[in-house]
């Protein structure tokens, strides 16, 4: 099968159906994995134990910008090449996203709390540009509940999408552009990332085991998407034939 | 072994407390929204509903001779 073939819907939800429970199995033994790597890697010699946070707080943020990504690429693909599942994609991702962006923020607010002193907030560039991303996905979320007519909630949902990809960059370096509390940037960075090893590793395998998450969320979440909406387009047959 | 997590064992915990709430939210969540979508259009196929291209391979497959299908 190749990948145009997968542009049909009933040809997606076949292949979805048999690579979800792959995705999963796989989720699961990377989540093992990397929650063991978490259990022996060592405490850090300025934050304490509460380095722990890190594992879980790192991956949820880079997936928030992932999921957003993934939407901007889906964005393209409705007012560009109108690919039939491009906003099924990107309607599936807002949800994952928005609570990975969630996920983010509360996790960075309870490690800040010990480690910045009495605070679990601060208006900085990186946590403000962040809850924009989480209001972004908010927004979109809603959007596509207001518009009733797909098509429509697709285009209007696109533009915006793309409009939002703005922040990104902001999110990335705006701890280089602005003097913020947030630390700068530890692993992608020029120069190579300045973790040492031992927490480099636990930290690999959990993104991987929250990539694989998203990855498998998102595909049964685009296969109710295309359920959805066969259920819609049934409900208007039957409606223009009570008429 | 929570002693073990030192002064702040509170905050690690309720982290992975929050990470563990997300994805099995979104778990639980895309498997019952599934659940639900896959019994409401089951009912609604049930009732003679069918989508364009269903009826149209139903339509094909009885014009077609039984001699010449796959």
């Amino acid at each position: 099968m190749s990948f145009a073939d997968l542009a049909n819907p009933s040809r997606f939800l076949a292949f979805a159906g048999r690579l979800i429970p792959w995705l999963a199995g796989l989720t699961l033994v990377l989540f093992v994995a990397g929650l063991a790597l978490v259990a022996g890697s060592p405490a850090d010699y300025l934050q304490g134990e509460t380095v722990r946070i890190m594992y879980i707080h790192v991956p949820a943020a880079w997936l928030s910008m992932l999921t957003y990504a993934i939407m901007a690429v889906s964005a393209l693909g409705t007012l560009v090449w109108r690919h039939p599942l491009a906003d099924v994609a990107a309607r599936a991702a807002a949800p994952i996203g928005a609570t990975f962006t969630a996920l983010a923020l509360v996790t960075g607010s309870l490690w800040g709390r010990p480690m910045w002193g009495s605070t679990y907030w601060e208006w900085d560039a990186r946590l403000t540009s962040v809850l924009v991303l989480f209001i972004m996905y908010l927004g979109l979320i809603a959007l596509w509940r207001t518009i009733e007519d797909p098509t429509r909630g697709a285009r209007a949902a696109a533009i915006l999408i793309l409009v939002g990809t703005v922040n990104l960059p902001i999110i990335k370096f705006s701890v280089d552009w602005w003097n913020t509390l947030h630390q700068p940037a530890s692993v992608f960075r020029v120069g190579g990332p300045t973790i040492d090893a031992t927490m480099l590793l636990p930290l690999a395998a959990m993104a991987l085991a929250f990539t694989a998450l998203l990855f498998t969320l998102h595909m049964a979440a685009m296969r109710n998407e295309i359920l959805r909406r066969r259920i819609r387009a049934l409900g208007l047959t039957a409606a223009g034939a009570v008429r | 072994m929570i002693a073990a997590l030192g002064p702040y064992a509170h905050f690690i915990l309720l982290s992975y407390a929050a990470a563990a709430l997300a994805a099995c939210g979104l778990t639980l969540w895309v498997i019952l929204d599934h659940r639900q979508l896959r019994n409401t259009l089951a009912a609604l196929e049930a009732r003679g509903l069918t989508r364009r291209s269903a009826r149209a391979a139903a339509r094909l497959a009885s014009e077609t001779p039984l001699e010449t299908r796959a």
